[in-house]
């Protein structure tokens, strides 16, 4: 953490404030940010984020962000290491709460209803927003369990036929039927990386989300994974509203929609993928996206 | 430019020799340190087992045994009370004269006796309360034979001595070759030694009563101290807020795992019998005493292992909508178990080989009787060899001996237990 501030302090000093290199706090330059620059509200939000800020312990990681997430669309953050990306995604089903330090203020919407209202369930609130993480993390089970573990555990399935049938759809979904299908007895950890992520996705699937919230999950695989992760997350696309998490910016490119550009926990600039790949508005984004840092 | 490479290349080079010397006599200490400790258990093992050894085998006399109504004192329909009652030594003492009829002085006599250990006329008693319809008629037996006779048979006592100053006197050498040239004598394995309890003569104590007292106590501690163990650990470890209470918690576990055990002792025998007033030498307190001192073992190690459950698989359960104890017991607790069991293992192994504690408890009691239930009077196997190896007769000193190669199997025992529980339990990802 500490390095990604120094790292982003001098950065920060080289491109707005030449004169103080040493003496700008983290608020200071995030201050100098200014607004966010672009449409952060779409017309059919899924999800909905209103001055969001959040702490661990006494540092802020995320500085007022407002930021919609569509129906049927992918969305994908991007940023330096560092900038809350991760952080904001984790907010979006609750995944912070395991961390006691973490303290999350502003507003969270699902379907219009405050996610981090006392009366919101986050055991229900995970099985509405599926995650899926940046390393392939399957259950050291069989890849049949690891399906139906989400179906089991919100009793989506009235018998074992029903079970069965909704195991084999979410692996078809997620293109890997064909791969496992005459071995679902064996350990899902037997997987290829590439296999093993798109088993987790099955895996998130199944439980019929609304939201799939990806956290780099293309950053352990080589590019041939990679290529069948986008194919899937570009279907997944007309059932499920998406929010991915990646460092590759050709990947943000091919599979979404709209694209946020993070920088030390404030959204600079978020907007149609195409406009902010070809004609990015702010200074940091133009850096950003053309590799002169990050 | 190349001068100065060249000087690099030779310093390390120099260096190099050394590194490679120093690597070479740290591998050299490690083998000699491992040779050393095997040497010293190969020692100690064979020790026990020369010592021990003896013990497992036991002489018998075959004598030809008349059950007369007279010397056993009892009348032509006797009930079992009586039987029990009965002078079974008598016909013993009788059947011994009839085959040495020379021997008439009282002392022989005495000396004579002594060849047929105390315990030959309960085995009379069992087989005549078995069958009563034995009384009156001569039956032939296999009577264990007196400490003695034990000890001189397996070159214990050094028959060149001059007699007065060994236990064995020359007429008793005399009349064992006797037997012997008759086929009387024979060695057989000591079933007496797994079939009873304690006894004050060598020959008839066994270790059947030490060792269900372990056992019973074992189960107590087991039953008591893994799930209050595991849930301690498991609250601390995925559910505790971390704050002051907790780091306090923490720190008292450790140093409960370094208090002398004989502490627990006290404790127990403060608490438990003087307070809670529960039966004194009894396994139930043995239980409560050592899982006292199990749980800091069990709790350290079960921490360590949920510890070692990569997160990634917590997130998974819990993105999924899994609720905190349903990421607990489905997916956490099934992926520490093998280090749970390991830690659980090593806390009853401790358990196991603890006396101090008990001595406390009065656990240190001789008793006879192999205890059935968990508050029986009982004493344990560790006890045992402490009070055995305190008993001057040559006989207690191979049992001893036994008792502990007994103690050594119980544990290998449980080790072979905790190795195929890993395996089974254990988990790759």
């Amino acid at each position: 953490m500490n390095n990604t501030v120094t790292d982003t302090d001098q950065i920060a000093s080289i491109n707005i404030d030449q004169d103080k290199p040493h003496e700008q706090t983290v608020e200071e330059i995030v201050a100098s940010l200014g607004d966010t620059v672009g449409e952060t509200r779409v017309d059919n939000p899924k999800m909905s984020c209103t001055g969001v800020d959040v702490f661990y312990a006494d540092k802020q990681a995320i500085f007022g962000v407002d930021l919609d997430i569509g129906e049927n669309e992918v969305i994908s953050m991007i940023g330096p290491s560092g900038c809350g990306k991760s952080t904001l995604l984790r907010c979006l089903n609750r995944m912070n709460d395991t961390i006691p330090i973490c303290k999350v203020t502003g507003k969270l919407t699902l379907d219009g209803d405050d996610i981090y209202d006392k009366k919101t369930d986050p055991v229900l609130l995970r099985a509405r927003v599926g995650m899926v993480f940046q390393k392939p993390n399957p259950f050291p089970k069989s890849i049949y369990e690891n399906v139906a573990y989400g179906p089991r555990l919100h009793g989506l399935s009235r018998n074992k036929a029903d079970l069965d049938d909704i195991v084999v759809t979410s692996l078809k979904k997620a293109s890997i039927f064909d791969e496992v299908k005459d071995r679902l007895d064996q350990p899902g950890t037997g997987l290829s990386g590439g296999q093993q992520q798109r088993l987790c996705i099955a895996r998130t699937i199944a439980c019929s989300p609304e939201v799939i919230l990806m956290d780099e999950p293309c950053s352990a695989l080589d590019p041939i994974a990679t290529a069948k992760i986008e194919e899937l997350i570009d279907e997944l696309r007309e059932n499920y509203s998406i929010a991915i998490v990646t460092h590759s910016m050709q990947q943000a490119a091919r599979v979404s929609q709209r694209t946020a550009y993070f920088h030390l926990g404030k959204l600079v600039e978020v907007g149609k993928t195409d406009d902010i790949f070809t004609n990015p508005r702010h200074e940091l984004t133009e850096n950003y996206i053309t590799g002169r840092f990050g | 430019m190349s001068t100065e490479e060249r000087t690099i290349t030779q310093v390390v080079e120099a260096s190099i020799k050394r590194r490679y010397a120093r690597e070479k006599r740290f591998r050299l200490y490690g083998l000699i340190a491992i040779l050393a400790s095997l040497s010293f258990l190969a020692m100690l093992i064979t020790t026990i087992t020369y010592r021990g050894l003896p013990a497992f085998t036991q002489t018998f006399i075959k004598l030809d045994v008349t059950l007369d109504q007279q010397t056993l004192g009892v009348n032509d329909q006797p009930d079992i009370a009586e039987l029990r009652k009965a002078n079974y030594s008598g016909t013993i003492k009788n059947s011994l004269l009839t085959l040495f009829p020379d021997v008439k002085k009282r002392n022989d006599k005495k000396a004579l006796y002594k060849l047929v250990s105390k315990g030959g006329q309960y085995e009379l008693q069992r087989l005549v309360i078995e069958d009563p319809e034995l009384v009156g008629d001569t039956i032939s037996v296999w009577l264990p034979v007196g400490d003695d006779v034990n000890s001189y048979l397996k070159g214990s006592i050094d028959a060149s001595l001059p007699e007065k100053k060994r236990r064995f006197k020359d007429n008793q050498i005399e009349w064992l070759k006797t037997l012997e040239s008759n086929d009387q004598i024979a060695q057989r394995f000591n079933k007496t030694f797994f079939e009873r309890g304690d006894s004050r003569e060598p020959e008839m104590a066994g270790i059947k009563g030490a060792l269900f007292g372990s056992v019973l106590t074992l189960m107590v501690t087991l039953i008591l101290s893994f799930p209050i163990a595991v849930a301690a650990a498991v609250y601390l470890e995925e559910f505790a807020p971390k704050n002051r209470w907790t780091d306090l918690i923490e720190v008292n576990i450790n140093n409960l795992a370094a208090v002398p055990s004989i502490v627990f002792g006290l404790l127990g025998l403060a608490v438990f019998i003087n307070f809670f007033h529960l039966p004194r030498s009894a396994p139930v307190v043995g239980g409560l005493v050592l899982s006292l001192m199990t749980l800091p073992t069990i709790i350290i190690s079960s921490r360590a292992a949920l510890k070692s459950v990569p997160p990634s698989i917590r997130d998974a359960a819990l993105g999924l909508g899994a609720s905190r104890l349903q990421v607990v017991f489905h997916h956490v607790l099934p992926l520490a178990m093998p280090g749970i069991l390991t830690g659980t293992i090593i806390g009853m192994a401790q358990a196991l080989g603890e006396t101090a504690p008990l001595l406390m408890i009065g656990m240190v009691a001789f008793i006879v009787d192999v205890p059935t239930a968990v508050t029986d009077p009982a004493t344990v196997l560790p006890v045992q060899i402490f009070q055995w190896a305190d008993l001057p007769e040559k006989g207690f000193v191979e049992k001893t001996s036994a008792a502990i190669m007994v103690l050594l199997g119980f544990l290998v025992m449980m080790n072979a237990l905790a190795v195929y529980l890993r395996k089974k339990f254990e988990r790759k990802w």
